[in-house]
């Protein structure tokens, strides 16, 4: 490769020129001391008495489980907003540890990574009838570029999305209550269509 | 369990990458068997496309001024003294497909030490730690889409893809854009490194000019008298950006 050659695309360009983007590489084994925070998965202001808990394992090709996966998740607030709110990093001023969220503001964002037998969890707010799913973001060692997917907590009477898959595939897209309060989202970056998530593309 | 498969040898890995089929895109296919952790971690159906513009993706995480301090930016005033290692800068700006800023948006960095070894409990590389050197960063961007950050040149490190096998140095970088959509992890790299012929990884990129984009500038203005080398790395975000922000005025 010519490492001479200029790297850098100019930014000043007017109108709608299309500059070429910065390609993916992998998050990697060790991001584990600097991505994850302390209660990433904590979305939901505590005591919120609408909280729910969404949970599940992640599994590679040959169903053994993803103990190095990172996965972060945004979602519309329950009234429906999607401006989301600062703060999900909260830092203590004196010292620099996070605080995690000030339990007013939500933020619509966690992050957490998979245990060592591929399992997460995360405790949020339902996200509104009108968009009642939370989009989730899949990181991980051997993932080159990350994937999306959707937990949808409610199957919704339309969705752009799910009708247009097969009914095989639309089922690994929900998150149904596994008991009241507790949804159930298991992840698996291959296998055959009725096993294998749908994973999103947004062009 | 059975017996870990006989590592593959570099002539080997050179050999397929060699052979690998461009994908055509800007970024890695996810199943790029010369990375031998993709095997089994990239999907075999095709992704469904979603075009719907109510899509909540194409809204995404904010952050402000309590999501990081004065310090994160300097990953050499983290411990009580200074790190080891070749005192650097890193800056450049972050930019949508479109060229405009992405403002006050997280950027987060991790890194091995100046000898190649991360603060991470599962890095076995017999490399010293550093008491001094956590290799975390985070920063927001300024109106313009600037980032900075102070730190150390890291090492280049093994691992256990094939016999052999040495990361090049890099710098690990996660970006947010306007939109969930524009979500990037990507690695930065340091012009002329011997080690980048050899790396599936970087070359996962399979488009020579997309993969030039990984490796960072040295820029001698950048430098700073009796302090730091200099490195300019900018950044261009993909994917959708939001459709409820208002359109930017171009610079
Ligand atoms: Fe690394």
């Amino acid at each position: 490769m010519n490492e001479q050659a200029a790297h850098g695309t100019s930014c000043t360009g007017t109108g709608n020129r299309t500059v070429p983007p910065t390609p993916s590489q992998t998050v990697g084994p060790f991001y584990g001391h600097a991505l994850p925070f302390p209660r990433g998965g904590a979305l939901a202001p505590e005591g919120d008495l609408r909280a729910l808990t969404l949970h599940g394992r992640v599994f590679d090709g040959a169903g053994q489980p993803v103990p190095d996966a990172l996965l972060e998740f945004w979602q519309a607030a329950p009234d429906g907003s999607r401006t989301g709110a600062p703060g999900s990093l909260r830092r203590d001023p004196a010292d620099g540890s996070v605080l995690g969220r000030d339990g007013v503001e939500f933020t619509g964002f966690g992050r957490v990574s998979t245990d060592a037998d591929g399992h997460w969890a995360v405790r949020t707010l339902p996200p509104p009838q009108s968009a009642p799913y939370v989009a989730v973001c899949v990181f991980a060692r051997g993932l080159l570029h990350h994937l999306y997917t959707r937990a949808y907590l409610a199957e919704p009477a339309a969705d752009p999305l799910l009708d247009a898959l097969p009914a095989h595939r639309r089922a690994t897209l929900l998150a149904p209550a596994e008991r009241p309060g507790v949804h159930r989202f298991d992840i698996t970056l291959q296998g055959e269509p009725d096993r294998e998530t749908v994973f999103l593309d947004f062009g | 369990m059975a017996a870990p498969p006989a590592l593959s040898s570099q002539a080997d890995i050179d050999a397929e990458i060699a052979a690998a089929v461009p994908g055509g895109g800007p970024h890695p296919d996810r199943g790029y068997a010369p990375y031998r952790s993709s095997a089994l971690r990239h999907p075999h159906q095709r992704l469904a496309a979603v075009r719907d513009p109510e899509a909540v993706e194409l809204s995404g995480p904010v952050f402000g001024a309590t999501d990081v301090t004065a310090l994160d930016h300097d990953l050499t005033r983290q411990h009580l003294g200074e790190p080891l290692g070749e005192r650097i800068t890193v800056t450049g700006r972050v930019t949508d497909r479109q060229g405009r800023p992405v403002r006050h948006q997280l950027v987060e960095i991790w890194q091995a030490n100046a000898a190649g070894r991360y603060a991470h409990q599962r890095d076995d590389h017999p490399a010293p730690l550093d008491p001094n050197f956590t290799g975390v960063g985070r920063c927001l961007t300024d109106g313009e889409g600037r980032y900075s950050f102070t730190t150390i040149k890291p090492g280049a490190y093994p691992w256990r893809n094939h016999l052999n096998a040495w990361r090049p140095a890099h710098i690990h970088f996660s970006l947010f854009g306007t939109a969930f959509t524009q979500r990037l992890v990507t690695q930065m790299y340091f012009p002329g490194d011997p080690l980048f012929p050899y790396d599936p990884i970087l070359h996962s990129v399979t488009d020579p000019a997309a993969r030039r984009r990984l490796v960072a500038d040295y820029v001698h203005a950048l430098s700073q008298p009796e302090f730091s080398l200099g490195y300019r790395f900018d950044i261009v975000l993909d994917g959708p950006a939001a459709t409820w922000t208002e359109p930017e005025e171009q610079r």
